[in-house]
């Protein structure tokens, strides 16, 4: 008896994780028999990419219980990092999956790195200076990557921040990172697969790490800091854990996101505090702390514009109406109370039937 | 545990239906030409997109009461970008979806560059009316642009500077943030060195800090330049002009196309723009009957004057049908064959339009037409001969 007891936890995670493998072979079914639009095909990567950038946000707002508002700077660094890493050895390395791994463990490698030096002197603040500090942090990542400019050459690599000409390269120099321009003709090695893989990779990681020992250290601090504390567990120790897996996986989605676009250029839009907010828009509408709610609400929300253009003009004002009745049916009080009564009465009419 | 597996079967019951209700055939084989355009028209950049949106419609509607290309009329369809590069991807394959075998856009440089990737592979033929990065055609054989290219931009203003002895010493106030604004300020200062001035400061700004340029204005003045050289486009040019007339600072100006659209700038006094000299291709109150015909149009249609973007999408337009009359293309043609097709024929036509007399093109799909230097005098822009 006892080994057929399958824990609850464990359930959970495999609907969340099976949600997943069951989408990816339906979309893999639909699109080998040809009916998938070319619109869903180009979105597949992208919505991959924001489902991992979710969770990982998830991590930080709902498990380690921190605002962050400069996700999206993690996932510029990851960008760019691998991006540049992936265009240097274009030559060198021609096995497309080989370069991709280890571009995406530069990606990530280097994201966590920055996520555990910002971590440290950011993480003693709290709440609102804590979202301020970070969103500070992600305009900065973005500015410095739009006055950077290396080039490559045959005496080796050429630094500059003012511009492309300073670099002095010799005529066989190559620009790498150009400014404001970005990275033109990263190597578009990601695909679907890949995506889906990092997509379970990470759900892997982050429902282990919840339900493990460390986890429930992490989620005892959300919970009372100062009862954590008395019992002996090492604050700054828990929250850099997973503030520095968050920023990885962060990295991760960045490294995805490069690999699929051939001009990569740091701007407002992608990586600036609008993509943070978006990415925050996608675990406060799939419910904090809830994993599964992320994955859903990035791609709902990742398609819900792509799919009204047929509004024309009118999709971005259609998508911020139905923005803020998403919020008020999940968060509204009344609405939470209302949706109760209905459950119930559903339940109770099944019951009698 | 039921009402588990009943949210899962509905969440998976609306998740194939969307997938399904999406999955669009593209019509092959159709009668019509299926003009596809992708710009900005919502955000920041919306005034370029939706003038290219609207001009590219005013032609089109001419083409088609004329008899159409080739005997075949043309559909229209315009996707927003929302000006960023990820979204033209999704704008270019919505369009895909939709039929399109012809495709003019997309108006800014990093999308196009980002799409151009996608179209080369499907050889779509791809036009962009104001695309001026070099990244959009370099490799690209399917990808022709109708503005200058901003290295065409930079090198014709330093050329044009030394040339008539504007100025000794020039400073430069470019946006770094801006791929337009940086391209052209490079080759610039690569071309000045073989020119008789001298650039005495080079400052910049960027997206985040374009409200105040006493900084960069006080630096040039305290350098003693005698013109200003100012890649960038119109909107942050006219609050420099106003800043610089409240210093007291009265240089030469001197843009690129981007200045076209400054005496349209709302709450801008048009006399401080007096003097400034541009490069464009384009001005709306030139005195020939075509610039006439088709501001007095565009006017009516969308009761706006119309800027130099919506020019070179009205020119993209008669291109297009130049190039598939001399090709002899047709809608039946698969889209690769299409592109093949309007590539080759576009390397051997010759077209006039409002943004250039005899415009051709080269093997890497830049234009070759003369700059206009424009001079604003008494609020009007006028060309200097």
């Amino acid at each position: 008896m006892k080994e057929k007891k399958i824990s609850k936890n464990l359930q959970d995670n495999l609907i969340t994780i099976g949600i997943v493998v069951v989408g990816y072979v339906i979309v893999t079914i639909l699109s080998a028999s040809g009916v998938l639009s070319n619109l869903l095909q180009g979105l597949l990567v992208p919505l991959c990419a924001y489902i991992i950038l979710a969770v990982s946000l998830n991590l930080t707002v709902g498990i380690l219980g921190e605002l962050s508002l400069g996700h999206a700077g993690f996932m510029c660094v990851g960008a760019f990092t691998s991006a540049f890493f992936s265009k240097c050895t274009e030559g060198v390395i021609t096995v497309a999956p080989l370069r991709f791994i280890l571009a995406l463990l530069i990606g990530s490698l280097t994201a966590a790195l920055i996520g555990f030096l910002i971590g440290m002197p950011v993480l003693r603040l709290k709440g609102d200076y804590l979202a301020i500090v970070t969103l500070a942090f992600g305009e900065i990542i973005k500015n410095i990557m739009n006055v950077l400019f290396i080039g490559k050459d045959s005496a080796g690599f050429h630094f500059s921040m003012k511009d492309s000409l300073s670099l002095n390269m010799e005529p066989d120099g190559m620009v790498i990172i150009n400014g404001a321009q970005g990275i033109t003709g990263t190597p578009k090695d990601s695909n679907f697969t890949i995506g889906v893989i990092l997509i379970v990779l990470t759900l892997l990681i982050v429902l282990n790490l919840i339900n493990s020992r460390d986890g429930r250290a992490i989620m005892s601090i959300r919970d009372n800091l100062i009862a954590a504390e008395s019992v002996g567990i090492h604050i700054t120790k828990y929250k850099l854990m997973a503030f520095t897996i968050s920023a990885a996986l962060a990295g991760v989605a960045g490294v995805l996101y490069s690999h699929n676009l051939n001009s990569l250029m740091a701007t407002p839009k992608n990586f600036g505090y609008n993509m943070s907010i978006m990415i925050l828009v996608f675990v406060v509408l799939g419910g904090i702390g809830n994993i599964r709610g992320s994955v859903i609400a990035a791609v709902i929300l990742t398609l819900l514009p792509e799919l009204l253009r047929g509004l024309n003009d009118y999709r971005m004002l259609i998508y911020s109406i139905v923005l803020i009745v998403m919020m008020l049916y999940n968060w509204a009080p009344n609405m939470i109370a209302f949706r109760k009564r209905m459950a119930n009465r559903f339940s109770k009419k099944k019951e009698v039937a | 545990m039921k009402k588990k597996i009943l949210s899962l079967t509905l969440i998976l019951a609306m998740a194939a239906s969307v997938l399904a209700g999406c999955g669009g055939a593209s019509a092959s084989g159709s009668d019509t030409f299926k003009i596809g355009g992708i710009g900005p028209t919502t955000g920041g950049a919306a005034v370029y997109g939706i003038a290219v949106r609207n001009a590219a419609e005013l032609a089109i509607k001419e083409v088609n009461a004329a008899g159409g290309i080739n005997g075949y009329q043309v559909e229209y369809k315009f996707e927003d970008d929302e000006l960023d590069n990820e979204k033209s991807l999704n704008a270019y394959n919505t369009l895909k979806d939709w039929g399109m075998n012809l495709m003019i856009g997309c108006v800014t440089s990093g999308c196009c560059t980002a799409v151009a990737a996608e179209s080369s592979k499907d050889n779509m033929f791809q036009l962009t009316p104001s695309g001026s990065s070099t990244d959009c055609t370099a490799g690209n054989d399917n990808v022709f642009q109708v503005c200058f290219s901003d290295p065409n931009q930079g090198i014709g203003a330093a050329d044009y500077i030394g040339q008539n002895g504007l100025a000794t010493k020039v400073a430069i106030i470019y946006d770094s943030s801006d791929v337009y604004s940086s391209g052209i300020y490079e080759k610039f200062v690569a071309e000045a060195a073989s020119q008789p001035f001298e650039i005495v400061s080079a400052e910049a700004f960027t997206a985040d800090s374009k409200t105040d340029f006493s900084v960069q204005l006080q630096k040039a003045s305290d350098a003693g330049a005698d013109l200003v050289f100012l890649p960038i486009y119109y909107t942050e040019a006219s609050l420099i002009l106003t800043q610089a007339n409240t210093m007291g600072y009265a240089p030469k100006f001197f843009g690129c196309d981007g200045l076209d659209g400054i005496l349209g700038v709302e709450n801008f006094d048009p006399s401080l723009a007096e003097g400034v000299m541009l490069l464009t291709p384009f001005a709306a109150d030139a005195e020939d009957a075509a610039t006439q015909k088709f501001v007095s149009d565009y006017k009516a249609a969308y009761g706006e004057i119309p800027n130099q973007f919506a020019a070179d999408a009205y020119d993209a337009i008669y291109i297009i049908k130049a190039a598939a009359e001399k090709a002899n293309a047709t809608p039946a043609d698969s889209v690769a064959d299409l592109g093949t097709k309007m590539e080759n024929a576009m390397r051997e036509i010759t077209v006039d339009g409002l943004t250039g007399a005899a415009m051709s093109w080269d093997a890497e799909g830049a234009v070759n037409k003369a700059p206009k230097a424009m001079q604003i005098v008494n609020g009007n822009y006028s060309l200097i001969q």
